[in-house]
């Protein structure tokens, strides 16, 4: 007999979603001036979970001017009590954490193995981390009293929802801003939810304002004239096109856009805590990871050993309900998402690369993508040169130190790249030569509000997270 | 599978002399302490609930190696841990037995007698265990005085002086005359008091080393040091026994002792076991729990499982 675990479902009647929302302007939440209303599914189930609204260019000026209007008293606050605020958040998020984790699961698809023990504590170190820094300004390098820069325009993804919201508000308010942020239109309720935990927190009006809708309410909160700063994190494609909208203006920009990692696998490496790794990099969060770990570079010498290992590791992964505690890999985001990554992998299979998926059984409703692993690939490959952005891996080898950092570097992008070996000097080394704004060392997607994070190249500018993240909110 | 012939030869000559099998034990991957402690706990955090929960509990008890190695034992405190091994709840006969008992050699033959036709196999500790200083003869009498007492599994030490001297080829040695002490009767568990070997990397190169030497079952520890079981150190030597069957065909147990107390912590020993090894570990033949306080806690959750309510200490047997 078989060591079969039984359904273990994390229970939904903690969450108590509405059947609607409105936007939430000035501290309340308001219907739009005449925005249809958009339905936001569980992507593991197709099940509608709520209807929200697509805000239109009137919502969003109304919420750029709410912002406006409380930016003079937030900003002549002292730091110590916008520091009250932001603790307060930050209590309120951990004290909530069990409800947003599975609310953000639900709407997302991720496995609440990840939303419990990755997304939401993370949420909350964030907003602590940023309300310490509130009353120590004069100390973070850029000068005595750094003035804020006034109303940020912030624009996040959906593959971390709450946690792109907490990258992005939390040093923005820590910095005397306020904000105006449009979360992604297929994952709406985590910020829904924040605008609650503002009221909850007794934040001023207008500080923070959330609005929702699709890429024309974003692009309508970037072109607003009286934005200051845009802060987005989302496609390349995207990005390009918020940088020609704001060229030639005074607004401030920062971008944190895609990526193409590679996880450098040497042969001196810990072979089992690199398959982990290897696992986290492109497995985490269906890999819809923007500093994933989706190429892999391993040393020819120990392919064969690392991909016998990875594949037996690969065949335990328990794909299935993203609300099952003991489920490793959830739903795809969206039907959209789904067909570029299965686009992707077809072409990857027409180029000549060879596909290996795990035996795994799919769902019949809902957006599922099994894992997936790509070897004899090359540079010339489109799976090693484009973006998936799901949980494909792409195995490319080298025979020496040199030619791993010719390959890793051989990208337009550079977010995020990994080190697997146990010599010191050999990870100084290497390390060194990697344009990716972060670069782990027998490790991989490890996060910690007190590092900043951010690209090189077509993966954007300006870092988020530590000291260096106050620089992005302020007039310096 | 082959599962009984004795180290393959596909490693025949990696204990040629000190300096190959040192070449060897040094070559073997090394082990992230971080990522292996993260990965322990990540498996520990499965939720097994119900049926799954119903079934590691009876695994968990069929693999307990029920302990006593106090100076104190005498022929009734044995014969009370026996009759437990046999019956482990009287109120419930559905209830598995233990694996074994383990005991001092001096006590297996009170053992034997108190388990006898009951299929629980009588572990003794041996080789002036549990510090494992002795000479090599003393060591080997006392093992030959357990297996003539009739002992199914001899619990060995390694000499751990001579492992963080370098002295690889001693302690192979060593378990090779022990193996040979042992017979065809006895199965041999080869302890490597992890707390002692104190990194992962020597744990790894210990647990290759034993089971190249001949060991049926890696054991983590005496019980008798601060540092016992633990997920992690358990996960490594279950890498260590699937990468060695990969490798050579021979499968080797595993058993961790010491410090597992609770039925939360043996199902996450399994899920290890499950996850690791893979499900066929998942047999009292092939993984033990050294413990003697577990067994009760299993028993509570065993009752509370089939009445929906939980008993108390006092509806369990105290041995």
């Amino acid at each position: 007999m078989a060591f079969e675990y039984a359904p273990a479902p994390e229970s939904r009647a903690i969450v108590d979603i509405a059947p609607s929302y409105g936007l939430f302007i000035d501290g309340e939440f308001v219907e739009s001036s005449g925005g249809d209303l958009n339905k936001t599914v569980s992507p593991a189930t197709e099940e509608v979970l709520a209807e929200y609204t697509q805000a239109t260019v009137e919502d969003v000026d109304r919420a750029v001017k709410a912002a406006r209007k409380a930016f003079e008293k937030w900003s002549a606050l002292p730091g110590a009590e916008r520091a009250k605020y932001l603790f307060r958040i930050a209590r309120i998020i951990q004290e909530r954490s069990r409800e947003l984790a599975v609310l953000e699961t639900l709407d997302n698809g991720k496995p609440i193995k990840e939303t419990r023990d990755a997304d939401l504590p993370l949420v909350a170190a964030h907003f602590f981390y940023y309300a310490g820094w509130a009353d120590k300004l004069d100390h973070a390098g850029f000068g005595a009293n750094p003035r804020p820069l006034g109303v940020a325009g912030q624009v996040i993804p959906w593959n971390f929802p709450l946690l792109m919201l907490a990258w992005k508000i939390a040093p923005a308010l820590a910095t005397g801003n306020t904000v105006v942020l449009k979360p992604a239109e297929t994952t709406p309720l985590s910020a829904l939810f924040f605008a609650d935990i503002c009221r909850q927190a007794g934040l001023p009006k207008g500080v923070v304002n959330i609005v929702t809708g699709d890429g024309r309410t974003g692009a309508a909160l970037v072109a607003h004239p009286d934005v200051n700063k845009v802060a987005f994190t989302g496609s390349t494609a995207v990005g390009k096109e918020i940088a020609r909208t704001v060229a030639g203006t005074a607004k401030k920009l920062t971008l944190e856009l895609g990526g193409k990692g590679a996880n450098i696998v040497f042969d001196d490496a810990p072979l089992d805590q690199a398959v982990e790794g290897i696992v986290n990099g492109i497995f985490f969060n269906q890999g819809q990871v923007c500093c994933a770990g989706s190429r892999l570079l391993v040393q020819e010498s120990v392919q064969e050993e690392l991909l016998d290992a990875l594949k037996r590791r690969l065949s335990t992964l328990r794909l299935g309900d993203p609300l099952d505690k003991n489920t490793d890999i959830g739903a795809i985001n969206s039907a959209e998402q789904l067909a570029r990554i299965t686009a992707l992998a077809e072409r990857g299979e027409a180029e000549g690369a060879e596909r290996w998926s795990p035996a795994c059984e799919l769902p019949a409703s809902g957006y599922w993508f099994a894992p997936t692993l790509f070897t004899n690939v090359t540079q010339a490959h489109t799976i090693a040169r484009e973006e998936i952005f799901g949980p494909v891996l792409s195995v490319l080898t080298f025979r020496t130190p040199d030619e791993a950092v010719a390959k890793a570097n051989n990208t337009q992008y550079g977010l995020s790249a990994g080190i697997w070996s146990e010599k010191g000097s050999r990870i100084l080394a290497v390390a060194n030569k990697l344009r990716a704004g972060v670069v782990w060392s027998n490790t991989f997607n490890k996060f910690d509000p007190t590092s900043p994070f951010g690209g090189y190249k077509e993966s954007g500018f300006g870092r988020e997270g530590g000291r260096h993240g106050l620089e992005a909110y302020l007039d310096v | 599978m082959p599962t009984t012939a004795s180290s393959a030869h596909v490693l025949s000559d990696v204990a040629a002399s000190d300096s190959t099998l040192r070449r060897f034990l040094h070559g073997l991957p090394g082990v992230d302490a971080v990522g292996l402690e993260a990965r322990a706990a990540s498996l520990g955090t499965r939720s097994i609930k119900t049926t799954a929960k119903a079934y590691a509990i009876d695994l968990a008890i069929s693999m307990v190696d029920l302990t006593t190695l106090e100076g104190a034992d005498t022929p009734g405190k044995v014969r009370a841990l026996g009759a437990k091994a046999v019956h482990p709840d009287p109120t419930d006969r559905t209830t598995p037995t233990t694996a074994a008992v383990c005991v001092y050699p001096d006590m297996v033959a009170v053992a034997k007698e108190a388990v006898a036709g009951s299929g629980v196999k009588v572990a003794s500790v041996a080789t002036a265990f549990p510090a494992g200083r002795a000479a090599l003869d003393v060591k080997l009498a006392d093992v030959r005085e357990a297996v003539a007492a009739g002992a199914d599994e001899i619990d060995m030490v390694i000499d751990r002086g001579a492992f963080l001297a370098g002295r690889y080829l001693k302690v192979y040695d060593e378990i090779v005359a022990v193996k040979e002490a042992c017979g065809t009767s006895a199965r041999l568990k080869v302890i490597f008091e992890t707390g002692e070997l104190s990194t992962y990397d020597n744990i790894r190169r210990a647990s290759w080393l034993g089971m190249l030497a001949g060991a049926d079952f890696i054991k983590t520890s005496t019980g008798k040091v601060a540092v016992n079981a633990t997920p992690a150190n358990t996960l490594l030597m279950l890498e260590a026994v699937r990468d060695f069957r990969a490798q050579t065909g021979v499968q080797v147990g595993v058993k961790p002792a010491g410090g597992i107390r609770t039925s939360k912590d043996a199902i996450k020993f399994l899920v290890l076991v499950n996850e690791t090894a893979g499900a066929d570990w998942l047999d009292n033949h092939w993984f033990r729990f050294g413990a003697s306080s577990l067994l009760n806690d299993l028993l509570m959750q065993r009752q509370k499982l089939a009445t929906g309510r939980y008993s108390g200490p006092d509806y369990v047997t105290v041995d």
